[in-house]
């Protein structure tokens, strides 16, 4: 599933990114407001869901390489914060729905998450 | 430790949210440009950036530095500030002290210390209470 698939199933907004969206294909996704916690736990080429829009999401990103970022419940972040995101070539998108919503969405179509453990997905 | 072939340095200063981040990038670019191994880049660049968040988290001002050698990597991350008062106890997974600023910030989990322990090979911590803290975090990269 690519960002693309994943921005139509959840009509999200493309704060930036639209030229890369469908080259960007992420194997995990977590839902985290926690820094350290998404540093702790995922893994390469993770989607991070999250209802933080500061420039520490943008950095954690960075430093482990995120696949993109998803902001939740129609937080929309700062405009330095989408121009960090952009200098880094880091899609960002933006849904109206709830954390719990935007996840159970991805992980009902597929997207696995990072803890390694059988999927109960039917 | 080998002599290092390459050592760079980086200040930090506390409270400085728009500007924390930037020594860990730096780090990782640098690591980057000499061609270190992926999964080691992604483990320096975990702990550097918790150590520095660290430093604008709980301290006043600090300094980063990157030491790379033949066969190891050495981050330093060393701070003026309140010093760490108990180490055990801040080695816990979800010990923490931070403020409600670091919080609402996303940090404050309580996870950078054990972040870094389980990203390095070895972890010093060197603390004086009222003066500093020292973190030297080394990294086999061969
Ligand atoms: N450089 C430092 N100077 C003073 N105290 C520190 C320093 N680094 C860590 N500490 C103390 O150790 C505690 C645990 O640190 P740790 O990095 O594990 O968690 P945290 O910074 O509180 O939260 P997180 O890292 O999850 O955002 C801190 O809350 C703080 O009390
Ligand atoms: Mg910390």
């Amino acid at each position: 599933m690519n960002l693309r698939e994943i921005q139509q199933l959840l009509a999200a907004e493309i704060l930036w990114g639209e030229e890369i969206l469908d080259g960007v294909e992420p194997r995990y996704a977590c839902g985290s407001d926690l820094m350290s916690d998404v540093l702790a736990f995922t893994k390469e080429r993770t989607l991070l869901l999250t209802g933080l829009t500061n420039a520490q999401v943008i950095r954690t990103a960075e430093m482990i390489d995120l696949s993109g970022i998803i902001f939740v419940r129609g937080k929309r972040p700062p405009q330095e914060v989408v121009t960090m995101a952009k200098e880094r070539n880091l899609p960002l998108l933006m849904t109206e729905l709830p954390l719990y919503e935007t996840c159970g969405i991805l992980y009902s179509a597929g997207l696995e998450g990072c803890s390694g453990l059988p999927s109960r997905r039917r | 430790m080998t002599t290092p072939g390459m050592v760079l340095h980086f200040s930090v200063e506390g409270g400085d949210f728009a500007a924390a981040g930037e020594a860990a990038s730096k780090i990782k670019k640098a690591l980057r440009k000499i061609g270190i191994d992926a999964g080691v880049i992604r483990r320096v660049a975990i702990a550097a950036y918790e150590a520095e968040m660290n430093i604008v988290l709980h301290a006043r001002r600090g300094r980063m530095t990157l030491e790379v050698a033949e066969d190891k990597l050495r981050v330093i991350a060393e701070d003026e500030g309140p010093g760490i008062a108990d180490v055990d106890q801040a080695m816990q997974e979800g010990f923490s002290t931070a403020s409600d600023l670091a919080r609402e910030m996303g940090f404050g989990a309580g996870m950078g210390l054990p972040n870094m322990k389980k990203c390095s090979d070895t972890i010093t911590i060197e603390t004086v209470k009222d003066r500093g803290t020292k973190v030297i975090m080394d990294f086999n990269h061969r």
